[in-house]
């Protein structure tokens, strides 16, 4: 197979590394060659962060160019938008449609651009999703991460039940319950 | 069984296969989880420590492979900057057990202050690098780098990047090969560098290099891979990747394992055999200039950039002249976001008060750096581990005690500990009377909390002897020391006020736990109350969870932002700010 590329992105504190570590748990089980590229340190203090996440018969490159990702699983309104242009033409966006303002736009410096879910979904496939409510739902805020990674689950070829086992793996054991919840809320939307 | 594992696990995991008995290091982004990795393997099997700082740490490795041990160091490009001395005279010493230095690099500059290229310190410290372009090359590089220094009496660089370290991709893992410590010999004329005996050993190093180079031509780590085309590719690291993502099999390589010393002939010869040789490197013309000094007709810096990372459609446009992917794109400009202080930052209140009093900050390297950013804009300068303190020190003695009146040094705990103390001495010393703030949050924040000599924790979590910050400054002359909790703001400006004005030198420890911590419990979540008045102090604050509302300029805090600190509650002067409890 080609190569999938998946990218992440969030602002730093809001779990994207554990939606890559799933993820990347799940395609390692199905026997690809998998890379997946963090960003740790600065950028974490709220700041834009991206994950990359590719997989196929053989990776090289880590990193997701402008224009060749197939899925963007984005955790903010502000950042889905942000990284449009690495989007592939007729690739996918799942964005949850939390807003967290960046300091420029806190201190009066900028502005929040408006409408930013219908600007998407004019010139892309989106899903927009209200994943912190979900994951209050499912018992914790904390648990957008694993609500988003539901929601993506069901673009994958990766069967429903090979998610739950990573899922199971992949979080710690003492927020399972409320993991599964967020998966399962996701997955069924 | 194949695992996927950070670049860095994979380091690790060589590093653990290969026997080695000591790792000491001093953490820095995009090394640090080399060595937290590191503590995950039992400690009855290898000693593992956060030292003070990268020069103390090499020197640990170095005394431990001169006893007999396998050892290791790991640290970010400018820690190498830190270690370069004893580094370069080890070059001299070589080895008993192997000894690893593994530097990470960051083009792009996520996480560092510059973007220097420390495969010139191979060079310049005629010691042989590996640069490794995936995890499995990580672990597997790292273990023959102990081999390779045994077997040249000399340390070995290894070198990763941000990609790399910050990579996950699979790995084989195997068991630990135990390695029985070498004996340990009193050799004076190997180990005591001194000119009569430093200057026998540069023999021996310009005669090492020499074997070193004829064995790059056989190294299993440099490769070439032909597929029968005109053009052929140098490249090395994840450089490499880009180049075979963007080039697959139109091109011929030259992988180069091994980025010093070069191995001259395969390089002619692989450039004999192609019409066309690109370099593909990033940062600096390192492998081309070697390949130009050889007289080798390749093209590199003149198609690529010097700055940044590259990227694979980088690569085919500047070789192939292929077009990047179509894509779309916003058509307005989107408000930036710059890392921030979380919620609950114990430096917050540190700058707030800072920047109401105008002062002039001497800066320095950690998560309070970010009191540079607006809406605080307190930091004047940033340069590099310690130099708030001795900088202001030269600050000062240049523009006069009125000057010294208005500026303060802000340094960390794990900062001030790695190099901070010695400014303080100077100060005190040469008669300074600089004021000195010391923002002691109780870990080592920036990096991702890492224990360090003032937090009374081993990097195993083990309970230690804690350095007690204020018996230190006083030792060393300091006699006006003052301990403040800057969420306490008005204590806090207080204290800094008085201190500032004083003939002498002193010293404030702004002590409130990093908020991340889990010891820290806030609670609740602060909310605005009728009386605000939109006086905007609060707004001052820069706080992620404070924002204005569009249009009405009414303040509201994010409950899903803020984590009931209650800074703010202190800042409003109408007592707007109410702190509720969930
Ligand atoms: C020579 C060098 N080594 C390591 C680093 C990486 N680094 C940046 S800040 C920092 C430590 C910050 O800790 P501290 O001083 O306690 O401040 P905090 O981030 O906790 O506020 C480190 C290790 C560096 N920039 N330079």
């Amino acid at each position: 197979m080609g190569t999938m590329n998946i990218m992440i992105v969030g602002v730093g504190g809001q779990g994207t590394l554990l939606a890559s570590r799933i993820l990347g748990n799940a395609v390692v089980r199905r026997g690809y060659d998998v890379k997946v590229s963090e960003v740790h340190g600065m950028s974490q203090r709220g700041g834009s962060v991206v994950t990359y996440v590719k997989y196929g018969d053989r990776v090289y490159s880590p990193v997701i160019d402008r224009g060749e990702a197939d899925i963007i699983l984005a955790f903010e309104l502000l950042e889905a938008y942000r990284a449009l242009p690495w989007l592939k033409q007729g690739g996918k966006i799942i964005v949850n449609t939390q807003r967290i303002n960046p300091m420029p736009v806190i201190t009066g410096a900028a502005e929040y651009p408006e409408n930013i879910g219908e600007k998407l979904g004019a010139l892309a496939d989106l899903t927009a999703v209200d994943a912190l409510e979900l994951a209050r739902r499912a018992g914790s805020e904390k648990a957008v991460n694993v609500v988003l990674i539901g929601v993506m689950a069901k673009s994958t070829a990766i069967p429903y039940e090979e998610w739950l086992d990573t899922v199971r793996t992949t979080v710690p054991e003492k927020f399972l319950d409320i993991n599964l919840r967020a998966f399962e809320l996701g997955y069924q939307l | 069984m194949k695992k996927l594992l950070l670049g860095n696990a994979a380091v690790a995991q060589g590093a653990y296969e290969a026997g080695v008995r000591l790792v000491s290091s001093y953490p820095g982004t995009p090394s640090t989880e080399i060595t937290e990795c590191m503590a995950t393997y039992p400690a009855e099997e290898v000693f593992v420590e956060w030292a003070p700082n990268e020069k103390v740490a090499a020197e640990a490795v170095i005394g431990a492979a001169i006893a007999g041990g396998r050892a290791m160091t790991c640290c970010k490009h400018v820690g190498l900057n830190v270690m370069a001395d004893p580094v370069f005279t080890d070059a001299y010493i070589g080895v008993g057990g192997g000894a690893v230095f593994c530097v990470a690099d960051d083009p792009g500059m996520h996480s560092s202050q510059n973007e220097q290229d420390s495969r010139h310190y191979a060079k310049a410290s005629k010691i042989p690098m590996l640069e490794p372009a995936d995890s499995a090359e990580c672990k597997e590089f790292t273990k023959a780098a102990f081999a390779l220094s045994e077997q040249f009496d000399t340390p070995v660089f290894v070198r990763l990047s941000t990609r790399v370290s910050h990579s996950q991709s699979l790995v084989e893992l195997c068991d630990r090969e135990e390695q029985p410590l070498k004996d340990y010999e009193k050799n004076i004329p190997k180990n005591v560098m001194m000119p009569a005996m430093a200057i026998g050993r540069h023999v021996f190093v310009e005669e090492r290099t020499r074997r070193l180079a004829a064995y790059a031509e056989h190294c299993a780590f440099n490769t070439v891979e032909r597929n029968g085309s005109e053009i052929g590719v140098i490249t090395a690291g994840i450089s490499y990747q880009y180049a075979k993502e963007a080039l697959g099999d139109r091109v011929n390589y030259c992988k180069l394992g091994m980025v010093w010393p070069l191995p001259e002939q395969m390089l002619r010869d692989f450039a004999a055999s192609c019409r066309e040789v690109y370099v593909i490197e990033e940062l600096d013309p390192f492998l081309e200039e070697a390949c130009l000094a050889m007289g080798l007709p390749v093209k590199g810096k003149q198609l690529f950039t010097l700055l940044g990372e590259y990227t694979p459609s980088m690569i085919r446009k500047g070789i192939l002249g292929e077009e990047p992917a179509p894509f779309s794109a916003p058509r307005e400009a989107l408000p930036a976001r710059p890392p921030v202080m979380c919620a609950g930052c114990p430096h917050r209140g540190t700058f707030y008060v800072l920047s109401k009093l105008g002062l002039v900050v001497s800066g320095d390297i950690g998560c309070y750096t970010l009191g540079a950013a607006a809406p605080l804009s307190s930091v004047d300068t940033t340069i590099c581990m310690g130099a708030s303190v001795s900088a202001a020190h030269g600050m000062a003695k240049v523009r006069g005690s009125e000057f010294a009146k208005k500026l303060v040094s802000v340094i960390g705990d794990s900062t001030f500990i790695h190099s901070g103390i010695t400014g303080l001495i100077d100060i005190v010393y040469n008669k300074g009377i600089n004021t000195v703030i010391i923002l002691d949050n109780s870990i080592t924040g920036m990096t991702g909390h890492q224990d360090n000599p003032t937090t009374g924790k081993t990097i195993r979590g083990e309970a230690t002897r804690q350095v007690d910050l204020i018996g230190l400054c006083r030792s060393v002359g300091i006699d006006h020391i003052k301990v403040a909790d800057p969420f306490d703001v008005k204590h806090f400006e207080a204290v800094v006020r008085q201190e500032v004005e004083r003939e002498e030198p002193s010293v404030i420890i702004a002590q409130r736990p990093c908020a991340l911590l889990k010891k820290v419990r806030y609670t609740g979540h602060c909310r605005v109350s009728d009386r605000c008045r939109k006086c905007k102090v609060c707004m001052k604050l820069g706080c992620p969870a404070i924002s204005l509302e569009p249009g009405t300029g009414a303040v509201s805090i994010d409950v899903t932002q803020c984590n009931g600190c209650g800074l703010c509650v202190g800042v409003c002067p109408f007592h707007a700010i109410e702190k509720e409890e969930n």
